[in-house]
């Protein structure tokens, strides 16, 4: 069984491994500095399908099968997909499962999807209700700007705070047994939210969130910045790791080099024009079930936390001149 | 392994408050380049009009339509020329450089009625193009008849007066 170490973080007495995972990406992605990592690039936006959303369902499922390919597993094998996304009723992973024939829960943690789907699978297993489960999150530029924002072809200037949803899914396996690097502990985190009231200011929403999840986890587990070799936030952006930085500071941790963000590895902050780097759960989704998972592979890296972070921001609320709560789960994962 | 840490666990949330805080993200947050967006306001607005002007002279002069004519003529074409480019994705392109230049000639209009009518054709031609195409021109729609009334009256009220 699991021990709760501290007041939020619980050690796993029986780690998950992560067998494999995968992340396909849209055009924008496939250009940027992580090209090379994901297992596909779809340059087309609909990619094959008549809708935007039906598109970013496809894409999801496409990481699904990959994941699955690569970890030597087949849809037989799982016991259990957790999966989510960002748009209304968990529209694309509801319609990108419905033909698995695997039993599926659908999380809604805005972009910190991913690592809620992670700690809750690596919970399941721990305790032995689950042999191996399929965690995956996806989003859609398209499908993600006409829900909260504007129709595409609307003429309108993006704000330097901004960030840019991407387009990608990714899926990682986790299981009992096997070869992988594993899921040894979990934080999960608390909803915060600092009055921040701009939408086209996610970072600064949810850094106060990361901050507490980050700061939580190394007090309860004693650990010192040093003893990671990276600390991997969802899609703060650029302005949103700065203000992570100082609240950590603020804690009197100095996270040194060893913070990355998702959002800001994905794109070219200079010549992709995407302000502030990307979001959207697909964006740490297929960072990590690529280039991270990889690194591990190679060894270049024995000790990441690894924090995604969502603004739970419910465009109705905003209307309604509400502010923007933010969230972030952590889950530990070592070689 | 838990030692030393209780001072600061309770001080973990609560280092800033809210206020605090929105201080110190207003303070550090990036700004827009006011004076480049000013100049693309400028350029692209002027732009925009001096076509209109073009397109009014043809009307005026080669046409040799009457100055109403001209005039709704003249909208007619700038409002086809907005949604043309809309249809060929160039109107956000041009709103993106040019801001509120692109957006408050009749052509942004224009393009704020067309865009939504392209995005939601999906949803079908009723509960889609119908229901949503207004989804951004609605309250200028809304606000700009009603102040059109008002200005009528007052007119109206001012006449009977004098």
């Amino acid at each position: 069984m699991a021990n709760r170490l501290g007041q939020q973080t619980v050690v796993l007495d029986k780690p998950a491994i992560i067998l494999g995972g995968a992340g396909i990406v849209g055009k924008k992605e496939g250009d940027g500095p992580l090209a090379r990592y994901f297992d596909n690039v779809i340059d087309d936006e609909y990619a094959g399908e008549k809708t935007f959303e039906a598109a970013e369902s496809r894409i999801l499922m496409d990481a699904y099968v990959k994941a699955l390919e690569k970890s030597g597993k087949s849809p037989t094998d799982i016991n259990l997909i957790l999966s989510g996304d960002l748009l209304n009723q968990c529209t694309a992973a509801s319609y990108a499962f419905r033909d698995v024939n695997t039993p599926y829960m659908g999380l809604f943690g805005a972009c910190s999807t991913m690592t809620e789907s992670m700690a809750l699978a690596a919970m399941l297993i721990d305790g032995g209700s689950v042999d191996y489960a399929v965690c995956a999150a996806s989003s859609h530029f398209c499908s993600a700007e006409r829900q909260f924002r504007f129709p595409l072809e609307y003429g309108n200037q993006r704000t330097p705070t901004s960030q840019w949803t991407v387009t990608g899914a990714g899926a990682v396996i986790l299981g009992k047994d096997g070869q992988g690097p594993k899921i040894t502990a979990i934080t999960p985190g608390k909803i915060l939210d600092q009055g921040i009231k701009d939408s086209n200011n996610m970072g600064a929403a949810m850094a106060p969130a990361a901050c507490d999840t980050i700061t939580r986890h190394l007090m309860d587990t004693g650990r010192s910045v040093d003893e990671f070799d990276m600390i991997l936030t969802g899609d703060l952006g650029k302005f949103g790791s700065e203000m992570l930085r100082d609240l950590m500071r603020r804690n009197n941790f100095d996270l040194k080099n060893k913070h990355k963000d998702c959002g800001m590895l994905i794109f070219d902050l200079e010549t992709q024009d995407v302000d502030c780097g990307g979001s959207g759960c697909g964006c740490s989704a297929a960072v990590f079930s690529t280039y991270i998972l990889d690194m591990f592979r190679q060894g270049i890296v024995k000790r990441i936390l690894f924090i995604a972070t969502g603004a739970l921001l419910s465009p109705t609320r905003m209307q309604q001149g509400e502010t923007i709560p933010g969230i972030a789960h952590a889950v530990l994962v070592e070689a | 392994m838990l030692s030393n840490t209780e001072g600061r666990c309770r001080a973990i949330s609560n280092k800033l408050s809210k206020h605090e805080y929105q201080k110190m993200v207003e303070q550090k947050a990036p700004g827009s380049q006011i004076i480049r967006n000013l100049l693309a306001a400028f350029i692209t607005g002027g732009a925009i009009c001096a076509v209109g002007q073009i397109v009014l002279i043809i009307f005026e002069q080669v046409l040799k339509a009457d100055k109403e004519t001209a005039a709704a003529s003249t909208s007619i074409v700038m409002i086809f020329l907005g949604a043309f480019l809309t249809g060929i994705n160039i109107y956000d392109n041009i709103a993106s450089f040019g801001g509120a230049g692109a957006s408050v000639p009749i052509t942004g209009f224009s393009n704020s009625i067309v865009s939504p009518a392209m995005e939601f054709k999906k949803e079908g031609y009723v509960m889609g193009v119908g229901a949503k195409m207004f989804l951004i021109a609605g309250p200028v729609l809304v606000y700009g008849i009603f102040a059109s009334v008002v200005a009528g009256l007052v007119y109206f009220i001012w006449k009977q007066v004098m």
